[in-house]
């Protein structure tokens, strides 16, 4: 039963640890407290009775047959059915492929038993704290992931420049180089900085004033009221005082403190100080890196100092007494030849020269400042082969090499360290203590985090990504969606017209012939009266009629007769109204009569001609000119085509005719032409020809940022010519796009003109200023 | 520090009469709408800017144009049509009162008359073939010769260095000393001519019913017309858009331009034949007189009649000044009008009285002189307020040397303006052609004189041993058809393969997007 129920037990670990690796990372610090708490339940159920034990693991049993009834039907784990014969005595069953050894079943034996030495029970217990390290990403993977920081670092990088390009897009002007002088008046000093006194007389009122201390430069102040500008107030000055004298204690007191430590002669605690020394420098330099650049640099410097002096000196190359002797001792000492090669291994690191550049410091600063760019972890290398050897799972100690070799791709402030560590080890040569392994957890913790911070943040983009894709469809859907409406709306509205203009157009023609009669009866008249001017009046009331019988008709469906009438009135009289006032003509004295001499043949011919045609005057003229228009008109309007073919589809022969849905059919109306620019006008005739010569010198698709015609139009229709405009106007309105100085060369533009147009841009917002200055 | 203290009394720009920046006025602001692009926006912006400014800088430059037009005021009960060329000229100082002067030349009258462009000179051509030319305000003759023919017509060219002469049977080129440059035999019974300066086309009427168009400044003939409407004696040009007026004797009047083979427009004016036509400087008016003794306003913008008077003795002749005064003779008497169009007219402004019936007539540029060539010789006489008191030192120079116009010729042919740019509308050029695909393919082929696109038809290729039989012939024919057909079948479906397909991927993609799992989605591959 015992043995039963510890073998549900351990499955269920089983189960949790494989649930461990299944899960993602996010668990794994609650599944790591999880074991903890196992383990104390472990210990509590060793202190306390077995039957409690047993009590649990019934209660367990339980729980888990009720929840299996709810839930899915687990697949039982293959279990032997045969008894077991032989029982360990440390209540492990090895025979089992279920029950595994743990380590837990381990330690609890060997807490009880006093035979193990405290040192073994301690490295055990270390082993147990210590976590099982997550299996490396592909190198695919780590290599999308480096290429996707980097990429996001570039997109922030240029994004930086998008406001100046749209600025320099949207500039009216732009003056090349940046950095020209501005021209125009310069201020005073300048001026007179640039200006040297070059005649006797200047020379010597100089010398005066230099004498006499008098201002040269600046006009205004003389040195002594610009020192007397430049002091301090009596507040600054107390508090630059207190701060010196603070400075100056701290100053004395550490040098106390470092005479004192000097004199102490215990080599192990200056090795003790110094390691800590080293370590509070590395640490301060990883701040420093971050905090401040220069600094860093400067540190850097010295330690590249330090790397001359190395090669320069002799002292790791075996050149010193200890060392020859050593050389002597190597031929039959094994551990002096090892001396003797740890020390120039000490010399080849000391003087290996730093792999980054001094001159790229900035893109290393960034480097060290951004733990995104290269999360550790990507680098940790595949060293544990046997992930499931729990053994191997707790890294207790790295090959220091191998941590170089990490850090080298890491950075430069790592690798720094790591070679400092390397000397540290080479001083002391103290196996793993206690606090290192703690920090190697923390190390492994915080790597942890990281991980699981750009996960989430990988994450986290693609949801949103996701969520814009689908709004986009959203929206794409509703868009469709209105269009659709619009659509049916438009065809309904279509489907009205075109009932409406077919129920019209029988009236419509009906009209049309009426007006046409109409004309005839008025040309006939008019012929007999004999008067253009009433003509005129009456061919345009007619013609206005005419157009105006038509739109009431496209409008109204019933067009009274008397309406009509009414309407034609009416526009008759508006008509009246604007003919008398241009139509009347005025009689106009002539003072001095014209006196025609007979005597001129030339004169007289043509008098003839004009008698002659005088008295035939306006007798066809007229009706030739309105003949003439209507044919015009005529060619413009739109033919019915008849194309049916008898005999096509039924009977034909002499006598028989297509029937009338056929002909109906077969009937081709072509859409009438538009209006005629002379339609209003009786007495004109307006070619409708296109003029296509002027067509190849017109614009005929719209230009880019136009909406409709009419906005480009009115942005062409102002002349730019030196014709219509003053000198002035022109230069302004024709200055060229980019100016550039001749003979300058053109730089890139730096970083600083960044700022610089962020700062000018804040200053001045108006984008539109004539002038962009840098 | 006691400049700063001072305030200006007058702060900012000085401010510009509103009249004065209205007659600049370039465009009308366009209109926003509400959403734009920034581009657009800046453009639209920019443009406007430059217009105000430009408009703005124009009126305030007009204080530069000094010189005022006035007229002539008679006392109270006074006519000033009464006043005789006599006291107006002792009235006035002596310049100008030496601008009034006859040239008796009886001989060969009666003379047509032509100024220059700049106003200096002038030409005079008998209809008995007497040419003359002169610097008429310091009376200098540069050349007079006798043509030996009837003289129809004549005609300064772009510069008073050249003239055209339309005689008997041809037209003829002469320059300022009279030596004849060119005899141009394409044109022939020119009755008429009028010169288009800023295109360098002369245009010329024929008895023979044609008008034709000649480039002066490379030579050639631009375009050539039969208008189909008898002897074309009169003619005009609207300054405003170098359209040509013609009247004719059936009382229309057409209006033509060198791109279009018909007339433009043709307007009904008079019942009787129409004796002149004038149009004025900016285009807007055109007077017309015809045999029924009626002189007509019309507004040659809109095609409509605005005003009409009755002449008992009709007009032979009309031109128009700069400043819009219109003269016309009426037999041997010269009358000239004030505000035509703008109000009722009743009596002229001024009259003048020639020996001899007036035969041409013509406004002096920049000066207030009209020149009348008659029977019996020329007369130059005085109307105050005819001419434009400021020139234009660039486009017309009374004042400038022969270096200066040697300069302004070659600017002028450097901005010389094409004929096909000629149009009712001389803003149509920056106007966006709308015409369709269609139509402006159309315009192409007329242009090159074939079809560029057109696919060129299959010929079957001639075959021996009786392949080549008519039925043959026409299978392979088919054939070609056949597989054309087919190819444009293909090319269809494919296309509407590639267009369900596109459709079918976005229908998947959305579903994807929208990951919405039906039932049957278990079904799926």
């Amino acid at each position: 039963m015992a043995k039963v129920s510890k073998a549900k037990m351990s499955k269920k670990v089983f189960k949790k640890s494989s649930e461990v690796t299944v899960n993602s990372t996010a668990l794994k610090p609650e599944v790591v407290y999880d074991d903890d708490d196992d383990l104390k339940g472990a210990d509590e159920e060793i202190i306390s009775e077995e039957e409690d034990g047993e009590d649990e693991r019934k209660r367990q049993h339980l729980l888990e047959a009720i929840s299996a009834l709810g839930g899915k039907r687990r697949k039982a784990l293959g279990e032997r059915s045969e008894a077991a014969v032989q029982m360990s005595e440390f209540m492990v069953n090895a025979e089992d492929e279920s029950e595994r050894v743990e380590l837990s079943d381990l330690i609890q034996i060997i807490e009880k038993t006093s035979t193990v030495p405290a040192k073994t029970k301690k490295q055990l217990k270390n082993l147990q704290r210590s976590k099982t390290i997550e299996c490396p990403l592909s190198k695919q993977e780590s290599e999308r992931i480096q290429r996707d920081v980097a990429f996001q670092k570039a997109a922030t990088d240029i994004s930086r420049w998008k406001s100046i390009i749209s600025q320099n897009q949207r500039a009216e002007q732009l003056m090349f180089p940046l950095n020209q002088e501005p021209s125009g008046p310069k201020p005073m000093e300048r001026v007179v900085t640039g200006w040297k006194a070059q005649t006797p007389l200047e020379q010597e009122i100089f010398a005066l004033l230099s004498a006499n201390k008098q201002p040269i430069n600046d006009p205004i102040l003389t040195p002594i009221e610009q020192a007397s500008m430049r002091a301090m107030s009596l507040e600054e000055a107390k508090v630059r005082r207190a701060e010196l004298q603070k400075a100056r204690a701290l100053q004395s007191y550490y040098e106390a403190q470092a005479r004192r430590e000097k004199k102490i002669k215990s080599k192990k605690f200056h090795k003790v100080q110094n390691k800590a020394k080293r370590k509070e420098f590395l640490k301060q330099f990883d701040e420093m890196v971050k905090t401040d650049p220069a600094a860093a640099l400067e540190e850097l410097n010295k330690m590249e100092v330090a790397r001359m002096q190395e090669r320069m000196s002799l002292k790791h190359q075996n050149s010193g007494k200890w060392a020859k002797s050593r050389a002597i001792m190597a031929k039959y000492n094994e551990g002096a030849r090892k001396a003797m090669q740890q020390q120039l291994e000490v010399n080849k690191h000391l003087t290996q020269k730093l792999v980054t550049s001094l001159n790229g410091d900035d893109e290393e600063e960034e480097e060290a400042g951004d733990p995104e760019l290269l999360p550790d972890f990507v680098n940790d290398a595949e060293q544990d082969l046997d992930s499931s050897n729990p053994w191997m799972r707790g890294r207790l100690s790295e090959d220091p090499t191998e941590e170089e070799a990490n850090s080298d791709t890491v950075g430069l402030t790592t690798e720094q360290s790591g070679g400092m560590e390397y000397i540290a080890e080479e001083e002391e040569k103290v196996e793993e203590t206690e606090d290192n392994v703690i920090l190697r957890e923390f190390d492994s913790r915080r790597k942890l985090r990281q991980a699981l911070e750009t996960d989430t943040a990988v994450e986290m983009s693609v949801d949103e990504e996701e969520e814009e894709e689908s709004k986009a469809a959203a929206e794409d859907g509703y868009a469709s969606d209105k269009e659709e409406e619009r659509l049916c709306e438009f065809t309904n509205l279509f489907h009205e017209i075109v009932e409406g203009q077919s129920r019209v157009e029988g009236a419509g023609d009906a009209g049309r012939t009426d007006t046409s009669t109409q004309l005839e009866a008025e040309v006939i008249r008019i012929r007999t009266l004999g008067s253009v001017e009433l003509l005129t009046q009456d061919n345009s009331a007619t013609d206005k009629v005419h157009v105006e019988s038509q739109k009431p008709l496209s409008t109204e469906n019933l067009p009274s007769t008397t309406q009509k009438a009414g309407k034609s009135r009416k526009r008759k009289k508006k008509i009246q109204l604007k003919e008398v006032l241009t139509k009347e003509t005025k009689v106009m004295k002539v003072l001095l009569a014209p006196t025609i001499e007979a005597s001129e043949e030339l004169e007289e011919k043509l008098d003839q001609r004009g008698l002659i045609k005088e008295a035939f005057a306006g007798d066809d003229v007229i009706s030739e000119f309105l003949k003439d228009k209507r044919k015009q008109e005529d060619v413009g309007t739109s033919k019915i085509l008849d194309l049916t073919l008898p005999g096509w589809g039924e009977w034909g022969g002499t006598g028989l005719k297509p029937s009338r849905s056929k002909r109906r059919r077969f009937r081709v109306k072509n859409a009438p032409p538009p209006p005629r620019k002379d339609q209003h006008l009786p007495s004109v005739i307006i070619s409708e020809k296109r003029n296509s010569f002027i067509s190849l010198h017109q614009v005929n698709s719209l230009p880019f940022p136009f909406e409709n015609h009419t906005q480009f139009e009115s942005t062409i229709r102002s002349p730019l010519g030196r014709t219509w405009n003053t000198e002035r106007t022109v230069k302004k309105i024709t200055k060229p796009k980019v100016v550039t100085q001749l003979g300058t060369i053109i730089e890139p533009m730096a970083q600083e003109e960044l700022v610089k147009v962020k700062v000018s841009a804040g200053k001045n917002s108006c984008v539109d200023s004539l002038k962009i200055k840098y | 520090s006691m400049a700063a203290s001072k305030s200006d009394p007058f702060p900012g720009p000085a401010p510009i009469p509103k009249e004065r920046v209205q007659k600049f006025k370039r465009k009308d602001k366009a209109k926003k709408p509400r959403h734009q692009h920034f581009k657009l926006r800046d453009m639209m912006k920019r443009s406007d800017e430059a217009s105000e400014m430009s408009q703005k800088q124009a009126a305030r430059f007009d204080l530069l144009l000094p010189e005022d037009a006035g007229f002539l005021e008679g006392d109270e009960d006074e006519d000033t049509c009464t006043i005789s060329q006599e006291d107006i000229a002792e009235a006035v100082d002596i310049t100008s009162g030496a601008k009034y002067f006859n040239l008796k030349l009886s001989q060969f009258g009666p003379y047509r008359v032509d100024y220059s462009k700049t106003g200096r000179h002038l030409l005079l051509g008998g209809r008995r073939g007497h040419v003359a030319c002169i610097d008429w305000q310091s009376k200098h003759l540069m050349c007079e010769i006798n043509v030996m023919e009837s003289v129809n017509d004549v005609k300064w060219l772009h510069s008073e260095a050249m003239y055209a002469v339309a005689q008997k049977k041809w037209l003829y080129i002469y320059d300022s000393n009279g030596i004849e440059l060119h005899c141009i035999r394409k044109f022939n019974d020119v009755l008429r001519m009028q010169f288009l300066p800023y295109h360098f086309l002369l245009a010329t009427a024929s008895a023979t019913s044609f008008l034709q168009y000649l480039d002066v400044s490379v030579g050639k003939e631009v375009a050539a017309f039969c208008t189909k409407t008898g002897r074309l004696d009169v003619m005009c040009q609207n300054p405003h858009n170098a359209i040509i007026h013609l009247g004719h004797p059936n009382g229309t009047v057409t209006l033509w331009s060198p791109n279009q083979k018909e007339a433009l427009v043709k307007m009904l004016c008079h019942q009787g034949g129409v004796r002149s036509v004038t149009v004025d400087k900016t285009g807007m008016y055109m007077v017309t007189s015809g045999l029924d003794k009626k002189l007509k306003v019309y507004d040659i913008r809109a095609f409509k009649p605005l005003k009409s008077y009755f002449l008992p003795a009709g007009a032979s002749c009309l031109s128009l000044s700069q400043r819009g005064l219109l003269s016309a003779a009426t037999g041997d008497v010269v009358q000239v009008y004030r505000d035509v169009w703008s109000a009722p007219v009743t009596k002229p402004y001024m009259a003048h009285r020639v020996r001899g019936s007036v035969w041409g007539l013509h406004f002096c540029p920049f000066e207030d002189v009209l020149g009348v060539g008659h029977g019996d010789g020329f007369t130059s006489m005085l109307v105050p307020g005819a001419g434009e008191p400021n020139f234009d030192g660039l486009d017309a120079n009374p004042y400038r040397s022969a270096k200066q116009r040697q300069e302004w010729e070659v600017k002028a042919l450097l901005e010389k303006i094409q004929p096909e740019l000629i149009s009712l509308d001389p803003t149509e050029l920056g106007y966006v052609d709308r015409a369709t695909f269609e139509q402006r393919h159309r315009d192409r082929v007329q242009a090159l004189g074939y079809d560029p696109l057109a696919k060129e038809k299959f010929v079957p290729k001639y075959k021996k041993k009786g392949r080549s039989s008519a039925g043959a012939v026409e299978r392979r024919k088919k054939q070609v058809a056949h597989e054309d057909q087919r190819d444009e079948i293909r090319k269809t479906v494919e296309d509407k393969m590639k267009m369900e397909k596109e459709i079918k991927e976005r229908a998947q993609k959305k579903a994807a997007l929208s990951n919405q799992k039906s039932a049957l989605d278990r079904f799926k591959k």
